[in-house]
C-alpha cells in the first residue's frame, strides 16, 4: 500500500455535537457530543471500516464525511476540495460520486415505488437519458447485483431482505460513484445471506474501482472486507492500523477488550477472559482525559488528567493511549486461528465447488 | 442426548400448524434438554425456531394447532393442559428470555414491581417480601446499585442492564428450564460477552436446563453443550457441539458455517447458499433443502429423508452424507 498516497476523503479535526433546543418549561440539555476532533484519510481504493458499540458515533462520522449532515466544526475535504465551500452545483457532482447503502432495507426504499423507479431516479436526477436508455441501464444495473431484470416492475414488499439490500445497492450504483458508504450493510440479514451481500460488494468493489467506507459493528465482516480499520470510542477514534495487524496485534487496550468479546468460533477455543465491565458513558458528559479510562483495566492517574495524544507509529498504525508500549501485549493472541478439522474442509469444498457448477446450470 | 442426566423436557415429533396454513411450519421435531445442560437451537429467519419455544411456552395463537406424540416436562405432560395449568408453570417452573428487552418489559411498571409480581403470583409472598426477593434477584444478576434500581423504569436503563432485568425476572421463582430466545441479538459485543458470562455463571450455580434460540454461530461455539440446526421446521442436523463444528453432515450446516467470516486472515470468497427458505406454499414434498441443495439428487425430492446416527448421538437428515463418500462413489 503506497503510504497515504492520494485520500479520496479526508476529514479534518471534524466535530459534531448535536444539541436539544431548550423547550418551554425545559432547560437546555449539555449537548450530544456525537463526534469530537476527529481527522481521518480515506484512501482511492481501499476498504476502510468504522468500527465501534453503540454510541460510538461511527455512523455520524460516515454521514459526514458524505456531507449528508453539517459539521459542527472541522472540514472534509473531497479530491483536495473543501466540501464546505463547494457551490450547489458542484456539490452535485459530488453528490453522485458519494453514495449510500444502508442498514436496513425494509426502511430505506419507498415501498410506493416500483424497483425500476428506485434504481432509475439517481439517473434520472444526473443525467439526461432518454427514459428508454434508462429503463436499459437500470435492467444492466439489476443484473450487475444479481437480480433478474424481469423484476424491475415489482415492488421492495415483494422481495426478501437480502434482495432487498441488492436494491439498495443498485441505486447506489446508478449514479457511477467512486465511494460507497456501508452503514452496517449485511447486518440486518442472516448469515447465508449476508455472505452474498459480502461477496457481491468485494466484487462490484473490483469491477467499478470502488473505494468502501463499511461502518459496522460485526467483527468477522470486517476482518474479511477491510483493508485498514479505525475504532471508535465515545465520538474518538482511539486506534487506526491495517486488519491483520489489528487483529492480531490490537494495541489499544478497549481494541484489546473488543477483540477479548467476540464470541469463539470453535467451542474447543472456549476459556476464561477477563470481560470489559460497565457501559459506554453518555456522549452528553464524555470523562475528562482518556475517554475510556473509566472501564479501561489499564488505567492510571494520568489517564484521567490527560489526554492521550492519536500516535502515529512507523508501521503505518495509529493509537491514542498514554501506556501503548507496556501494554501492546495484552491482548495479543486472544484470537487463535480457528482450528478447521480436515473433515469440514474436505465438505466446505466439495460444497463451494458444488455450489459454483449450480449457479453456472442453472 | 446425554446418558445420566434426567431430562428437564422430552419432546417427541412435535408439528405445529398455523390454521388455513398448506404445510406444518414446525415439522416433526424431537428435541431433549438435561438439567444443567444448553441445548442450541440454531437457524435463519423463518426455520421456526422462534415458533418452537412458543409452543413450548403455550404462547401459540389459538389458530395454531400445536400436536406432538409424547411431551414430558418434569415428569409430566406438557402440551394438551389448560390454560390454568400453562400459567401456573409459566414464568414458574419455565420462563423464558426475549431478544429485545425494551418490549418484554412493561414500560408503565417500575422493573421492581414486574420482577416482584411473578414472585408474589407464584409463590403466595407478601409484597414486601415478594420486594425483597426482587432485589436479590437484581443483584444476583450484578445490577449495580440494585436497591436504588428497583424503582427506576425500563426507558431509565441501557440495554444491558434491560437484559439484566429480563434475566432477573426469568430467573425469579428458579426455573428448571429457560428458554432464551436470541438474548444477546440487540447487544453490542462486550456487553454480550458480559450476558454471555451471566448467564453460563448462573446455569452453573443453579442447574437449569436452558434451550438457547440463536442464528449466531459464535455464540453456539461460546456456550452449548448440545445443538440442534433447524431448517424450515425441521431438524437437520443435530449432535454435541463439538461434533458438529469438527464433522458437519448436513448441506446446510455446512453453508451455514462457510458463510459466517472468520476471525482468521481472510481466507477467500465466502459459502453462500443459494435461494431462500421456501414459504409454506412452496414447500417441497421431498427434503425441505432440496430447492437450495448443491448436492441433490432425484431421491432427495420425494420423500423426506429420515433423521439417522452417522455416530452414537450425532443425527444428520441427508441421504448424501458423509458427502465426501456419497461423491466419491458417484465420480
Amino acid at each position: 500500500m503506497s503510504l497515504a498516497a492520494h485520500p479520496i476523503l479526508e476529514a479534518i479535526h471534524l466535530t459534531k455535537h448535536f444539541a436539544t433546543p431548550p423547550g418551554f418549561l425545559q432547560r437546555a440539555k449539555p449537548p450530544v457530543q456525537a463526534v469530537t476532533d476527529v481527522s481521518l484519510a480515506v484512501r482511492k481504493g481501499e476498504t476502510l471500516a468504522l468500527v465501534g458499540e453503540s454510541g460510538s458515533g461511527k455512523s455520524t462520522l460516515g454521514r459526514l464525511l458524505l456531507n449528508l449532515m453539517p459539521a459542527t466544526s472541522g472540514d472534509v475535504l473531497y479530491d483536495g476540495r473543501n466540501l464546505g465551500n463547494l457551490s450547489a452545483s458542484a456539490l452535485r457532482q459530488v453528490r453522485r460520486d458519494l453514495q449510500i447503502i444502508f442498514q436496513d432495507p425494509f426502511a430505506s426504499l419507498n415501498p410506493r415505488m416500483s424497483v425500476e423507479a428506485i434504481v432509475g431516479e439517481p439517473i434520472w436526477l444526473h443525467s439526461t437519458m432518454s427514459r428508454a436508455d434508462r429503463r436499459a441501464r437500470v435492467a444492466d444495473l439489476l443484473k450487475t447485483v444479481g437480480l433478474a431484470p424481469e423484476q424491475a416492475g415489482r415492488y421492495p414488499h415483494e422481495f426478501s431482505g437480502g434482495q432487498r439490500q441488492r436494491i439498495g445497492i443498485a441505486r447506489a450504483l446508478a449514479s457511477e460513484p467512486r465511494l460507497i458508504l456501508g452503514d452496517e450493510p449485511v447486518s440486518a440479514l442472516d448469515v447465508s445471506v449476508q455472505a452474498q451481500v459480502v461477496n457481491l460488494l468485494e466484487d462490484l468493489k473490483h469491477q467499478f474501482g470502488l473505494t468502501l467506507l463499511i461502518v459496522a459493528h460485526g467483527l468477522g465482516v470486517i476482518r474479511h472486507m477491510s483493508d485498514r480499520v479505525a475504532v471508535m470510542y465515545l465520538g474518538e477514534i482511539v486506534e487506526l492500523a491495517p486488519v491483520d495487524a489489528l487483529f492480531e496485534t490490537p494495541l489499544h487496550p478497549y481494541t484489546q477488550a473488543l477483540m477479548t468479546a467476540v464470541p469463539v468460533s470453535h467451542p474447543g477455543l472456549r476459556r476464561p477472559r477477563a470481560i470489559l465491565s460497565g457501559e459506554m458513558p453518555s456522549p452528553t458528559a464524555p470523562p475528562s482525559g482518556c475517554r475510556f479510562h473509566t472501564r479501561c483495566p489499564h488505567g492510571r492517574p494520568l489517564c484521567r488528567d490527560e489526554k492521550p495524544v492519536f500516535e502515529r507509529l512507523d508501521d503505518d498504525r495509529h493509537v491514542a493511549c498514554h501506556f501503548w508500549k507496556e501494554l501492546a501485549n495484552a491482548g495479543a493472541g486472544s484470537l487463535a486461528p480457528p482450528p478447521a478439522s480436515a473433515a469440514y474442509v474436505t465438505r466446505l469444498d466439495l460444497f463451494k465447488t458444488a455450489q459454483a457448477t449450480m449457479e453456472s446450470h442453472p | 442426548m446425554t446418558a445420566g442426566l434426567r431430562d428437564v423436557l422430552s419432546v417427541r415429533d412435535l408439528t405445529v400448524r398455523f390454521g388455513g396454513a398448506p404445510a406444518n411450519v414446525i415439522d416433526g421435531i424431537s428435541l431433549d434438554v438435561a438439567a444443567g445442560r444448553t441445548l442450541a437451537i440454531v437457524g435463519e429467519s423463518g426455520c421456526g425456531k422462534s415458533v418452537t419455544s412458543m409452543a413450548l411456552m403455550g404462547l401459540l395463537p389459538s389458530n395454531a394447532t400445536v400436536a406432538a406424540t409424547a411431551t414430558t416436562f418434569l415428569d409430566a405432560p406438557l402440551l394438551g393442559r389448560d390454560e390454568k395449568h400453562w400459567r401456573d408453570i409459566r414464568g414458574n417452573r419455565m420462563a423464558m428470555i426475549f431478544q429485545e428487552p425494551m418490549t418484554a418489559l412493561n414500560p408503565v411498571f417500575s422493573i421492581g414491581d414486574q420482577i416482584a409480581e411473578s414472585i408474589a403470583r407464584h409463590r403466595g409472598l407478601s409484597a414486601k417480601a415478594a420486594r425483597a426477593r426482587a432485589l436479590a434477584m437484581l443483584e444476583t444478576v450484578r445490577v449495580p446499585d440494585a436497591a436504588r434500581r428497583l424503582d427506576a423504569y425500563p426507558h431509565e436503563l441501557s440495554g444491558g442492564l434491560r437484559q439484566r432485568v429480563v434475566i432477573a425476572m426469568a430467573l425469579a421463582n428458579a426455573p428448571a428450564l429457560i428458554i432464551a430466545d436470541e438474548p444477546t441479538t440487540a447487544l453490542d459485543v462486550t456487553i454480550q460477552a458480559q450476558i454471555l458470562s451471566l448467564i453460563a455463571t448462573l446455569q452453573a450455580e443453579t442447574g437449569t436446563a436452558m434451550i438457547l434460540i440463536t442464528h449466531d454461530l459464535g455464540v453456539v461455539a461460546e456456550v452449548a453443550d448440545d445443538v440442534a440446526v433447524m431448517y424450515a421446521g425441521r431438524i437437520v442436523e443435530s449432535g454435541p457441539v463439538a461434533a458438529l463444528f469438527d464433522d458437519p453432515q448436513h448441506p446446510y450446516t455446512i453453508g451455514l458455517m462457510g458463510s459466517m467470516p472468520s476471525q482468521g486472515p481472510r481466507g477467500g470468497r465466502l459459502a453462500t447458499i443459494a435461494g431462500r427458505v421456501p414459504t409454506p406454499a412452496e414447500m417441497p414434498p421431498g427434503c425441505r433443502f432440496a430447492t437450495r441443495c448443491p448436492f441433490v439428487v432425484e431421491a432427495c425430492r420425494t420423500a423426506r429423508p429420515p433423521l439417522r446416527a452417522i455416530t452414537p448421538g450425532h443425527d444428520v437428515a441427508c441421504i448424501r452424507a458423509p458427502l465426501e463418500q456419497h461423491l466419491g462413489a458417484a465420480a
